[in-house]
């Protein structure tokens, strides 16, 4: 079964077992045990819990916010990512040491942190709300609340891709009289778009999950501002664990594909 | 000089008006969605003063929630390093059909809503899951105790090593390692003294980005720890407790306990990326 | 010398060993509004307990909302006793866990129902929005604050209390409906918990009323200082009883059946009883109520056994999946 790439070179056995037998036990036994309490539906059962217009609105919600989320990241990740890469400029370590900031942040304390901020009593918030916006318990403070913890998805997969595409071929291009945008979509793009592509996916994957930042700052109204994950916890607050777990296996299904194309994605354009 | 070269002068140096709207851009989009909720979270523990901010993190029930975030820290993230470290080597030195699929189950549970991450452990070992009775029977409580709170927070861990070592893996190659075979060293050997140290680096990353993680985590440990106070409370879920009790200042105050621990696992992150590319600069060049 | 090491040792061991059995653990499992309760009787109760039986008692505790709590306790967290929310909550540890008899609430006196709430209203100090009964929180303009009865116990006391209004009010179920529908509509914010939404409230000054425990209310004048907010009592309200059961499964596991059930009696006690109307619930002792009578507004109260043939036939009505409350907002 397996190729090696090198004759010599031990441990394909016991890595790979060890892998599969630790994944299996961590997380595939634990997962197969969700789907097989799925099980206890019938199809029509898992069919109706899964297009029951409350629980509709959650997945458009979810997928919509993260999405929007992922949309933004990209734009911000990629300047935070070009700026860091391209330019010297005071702070600029500053930044890149706390570009990961939102990794190591507890969840539940940039939940209330943003509640704190955007609320309309808020430091942000205030302001928002003399502009007539409102941004705590509406999708937009979702949105947000999401963004700033795929903050890094996006940024950190352009940055190194960046930093290895040569100067060079963009000075080269320059002479030969391209003008910056023309640099920018025939040299920049294509180079920048798999990395970007991966981060903009990891990023949308994690915010269709993000249960402890967002549960401060959405609102949880039903058909307006609950959330997926927030949908499954209701669920299992009334005893309903099937119907939990229909929502988990649905959530999972649409993941796993998600992060499947990305390494196929990923595999198709590393091996030329 | 050449007019050739003052274009290239100019196209390294970029349209200056570009360059500094961008520079100013980052720096806004900086300091709105990170440094802002920084502020707010210390400026709030800070309200009352230092003295109130010390005696929130000092209170019994506080410490013996950081015990058990250490703990739960302590057992998953040595776990995850070596699980990280035999993934890596198997996806990233040998080809085999399936590839994309472990790659793909190792990331899994980075996107598995954190929710479902303690859910499915409810499900297995609750008092109404597959093994619930069994368990029951043996006196082995698992859920709502720590054993369960250290599961949830390996599963939430699982990629953070594995994903940092593949890439770089990958990019190494396997000529050190074939030439330390073929001089007579046997795999241990191979691994201790050719393997380690290129990936040491690349290594500490992964157990930095994973420390980080497990130490924060809360959705999926909010579902499997029953909330005991002073028993199955990790910090996390100790700061919203008090954020429920109204002790808004203890809240923020250890919220930035937390705050500060991120802090210095970034610098730690900081300081082994530096590392890191020092070693790599040299070697790029040759 | 090396006596006296062995006695220091067999001193330490001795001590070591004492102190590891003389505690006895009870888990006490609740819902949100009852953490200050809690703490105040814990307190009380472990001195008594010594007093009693010169036995050593160390009681935990876990809050949170009153339907996922039970559920923690069914999924296998060892609560000694249970003080939910609600009956309801409680019936579904005899339902789905088989963890109590099915006639638990006749075990203890009044239902199993050592103190007692009710529904009134916060508002902001001076009344802004002049809120004084249950048709100016449909009002343009007015942004009414409660949790959300899939999640929160006190929420479903919230709905059935406007339900029971509404009902005397215009006449029928379906302009009862109506009005709740139209209530839901002024709510911006629909927390998972009571504690949540008190927070949302008071210290994110969202809304303009919040619909809460009574016992919620007055802790939120306490904590946050009576100059902010103010209480209203509605015209019509609804009995909230909050009960508590031992849990026979774990205690007759843990062999702490004598202590628990005596942590559940003592409520009843006039010490109990007073801490309990310190904490703001209504105690069900004529004697303190009537020592406590200043501090609670008089109003017309409705029960979930009469107006609503009890939780049995409420939960499924109002808040299952499909129920009346799913009703209203797949409507909007």
């Amino acid at each position: 079964m397996s190729r090696r790439i090198s004759p010599v070179i031990p441990g394909f056995g016991l890595t790979l077992g060890y892998t599969l037998v630790y994944l299996s036990l961590l997380v595939l036994i634990p997962l197969g045990a969700m789907f097989l309490k799925t099980t206890q539906l019938s199809w029509e059962q898992f069919w109706a819990i899964v297009t029951a217009p409350r629980v509709l609105a959650a997945l458009r919600l979810s997928f919509g916010a993260a999405l929007a989320a992922a949309v933004l990241n990209g734009i911000i990740g990629t300047l935070l990512a070009w700026v860091l890469v391209r330019y010297e400029f005071p702070g600029r370590r500053i930044i890149d040491a706390m570009v990961d900031l939102p990794f190591a942040l507890p969840t539940a304390v940039a939940g209330i942190a943003l509640t704190a901020l955007y609320a309309p009593s808020g430091l942000v918030g205030r302001f928002a709300t003399e502009l007539g916006l409102k941004i705590a318990y509406t999708p937009l403070g979702i949105t947000l609340a999401l963004t700033f913890v795929t903050l890094p998805f996006v940024a950190r997969t352009v940055q190194p891709v960046l930093a290895d595409i040569p100067r060079e071929i963009e000075e080269a291009a320059a002479c030969l009289g391209a003008r910056p945008l023309q640099v920018f979509r025939h040299i920049l793009l294509p180079a920048l778009l798999p990395a970007w592509l991966t981060g903009f996916a990891l990023a949308f994957a994690r915010g269709v999950g993000e249960y402890g930042s967002v549960i401060f700052i959405a609102g949880n109204m039903p058909m307006k501002t609950e959330i997926l994950p927030l949908l499954i916890m209701v669920k299992l607050d009334q005893y309903d664990y099937a119907g939990a777990t229909a929502i988990g296996v649905l959530m999972l299904v649409v993941s796993f594909i998600l992060l499947l194309l990305i390494n196929l994605l990923q595999r198709r354009i590393e091996a030329p | 000089m050449t007019s050739a070269t003052l274009t290239v002068a100019a196209a390294r140096r970029g349209n200056p008006w570009a360059r500094r709207a961008l520079i100013l851009a980052a720096w806004l989009a900086f300091a709105l969605f990170l440094l802002l909720p920084l502020f707010v979270v210390l400026s709030e523990a800070l309200k009352q003063g230092l003295g109130t901010f010390v005696d929130a993190i000092l209170e019994p029930d506080a410490l013996s929630a950081l015990k058990l975030t250490v703990l739960a820290v302590l057992i998953s993230v040595p776990l995850n390093l070596v699980f990280g470290v035999a993934a890596a080597w198997c996806v990233s030195k040998f080809e085999f059909r399936g590839k994309s699929l472990l790659v793909t189950l190792i990331d899994l549970p980075f996107s598995v809503s954190p929710v479902i991450a303690g859910l499915i452990y409810v499900l297995l070992f609750g008092a109404q899951g597959y093994f619930g009775e069994w368990l029951s029977d043996h006196d082995i409580q698992i859920v709502f105790a720590v054993p369960g709170i250290v599961l949830a927070t390996l599963f939430v861990t699982v990629p953070f090593v594995a994903r940092e070592l593949i890439p770089l893996m990958q990019e190494q190659g396997t000529q050190e390692e074939e030439a330390a075979r073929l001089l007579g060293a046997n795999g241990w050997q191979m691994f201790w003294h050719v393997t380690l140290p290129n990936i040491r680096w690349g290594l500490i990353y992964g157990v930095v980005l994973c420390t980080a993680r497990a130490m924060g985590e809360f959705g999926a440990v909010s579902v499997v720890s029953g909330h005991i106070r002073g028993v199955t409370n990790t910090l996390p879920l100790h700061v919203e407790i008090l954020y429920n009790e109204y002790n808004h200042v203890a809240a923020f105050s250890v919220a930035s306990l937390l705050l500060l621990l991120a802090l210095v696992i970034l610098l730690l992150k900081q300081w082994s990326e530096s590392r890191m590319s020092r070693l790599n600069t040299p070697a790029d060049e040759e | 010398m090396s006596i006296r090491r062995f006695a220091l040792a067999a001193l330490a061991a001795a001590l070591l060993a004492g102190e590891a059995s003389a505690a006895t653990e009870l888990l006490n499992v609740s819902y949100d509004p009852t953490r200050e309760l809690y703490q105040e009787y814990n307190a009380a109760f472990a001195k008594h307990w010594k007093q009693e039986s010169g036995e050593d008692v160390k009681i935990q505790q876990s809050h949170g909302g009153s339907g996922k709590q039970a559920r923690s306790v069914i999924d296998g967290l060892k609560a000694d006793v249970v003080t939910l929310a609600l009956a309801g909550d409680i019936d579904e540890l005899q339902k789905l866990g088989k963890l109590i008899p099915a006639d638990w609430q006749t075990r203890l006196p009044q239902n199993s129902t050592p103190y007692t709430s009710t529904i009134v209203f916060l508002v902001r100090k001076g009344n802004p929005k002049g809120i004084k009964d249950w048709n100016d929180l449909t009002r343009d303009g007015v942004e009414v604050i409660t949790p959300n009865p899939k999640t929160s116990g006190g929420a479903r006391w919230n709905f059935l209390a406007a339900w029971a209004w509404a009902k005397k009010t215009y006449g029928s179920d379906a302009k009862a409906q109506a009005y709740v529908q139209a209530l839901y509509k002024h709510v911006p914010v629909l927390d998972t918990g009571a504690r949540g939404s008190t927070i949302t409230f008071v210290n994110n000054n969202i809304g303009d009323v919040l619909v809460a425990w009574e016992n919620e209310a007055f802790l939120a004048l306490k904590e946050q200082g009576g100059d902010n907010f103010e209480i209203v009592a509605p015209s019509l309200s609804i009995l909230a009883e909050p009960p508590v059961s031992v849990v026979d499964k774990n205690v007759d596991k843990k062999g702490t059946r004598k202590v628990a059930e005596a942590y559940l009696q003592y409520l009843y006690s006039d010490e109990g009883q007073r801490i309990a109307a310190k904490n703001f619930y209504r105690p069900r002792n004529e004697k303190i109520a009537a020592e406590f009578a200043q501090q609670f507004p008089n109003l017309e109260l409705v029960t979930v056994d009469k107006d609503f043939d009890g939780w049995k036939s409420a939960q499924p009505r109002f808040f299952d999946d499909g129920g009346v409350f799913d009703q209203i907002y797949q409507a909007q």
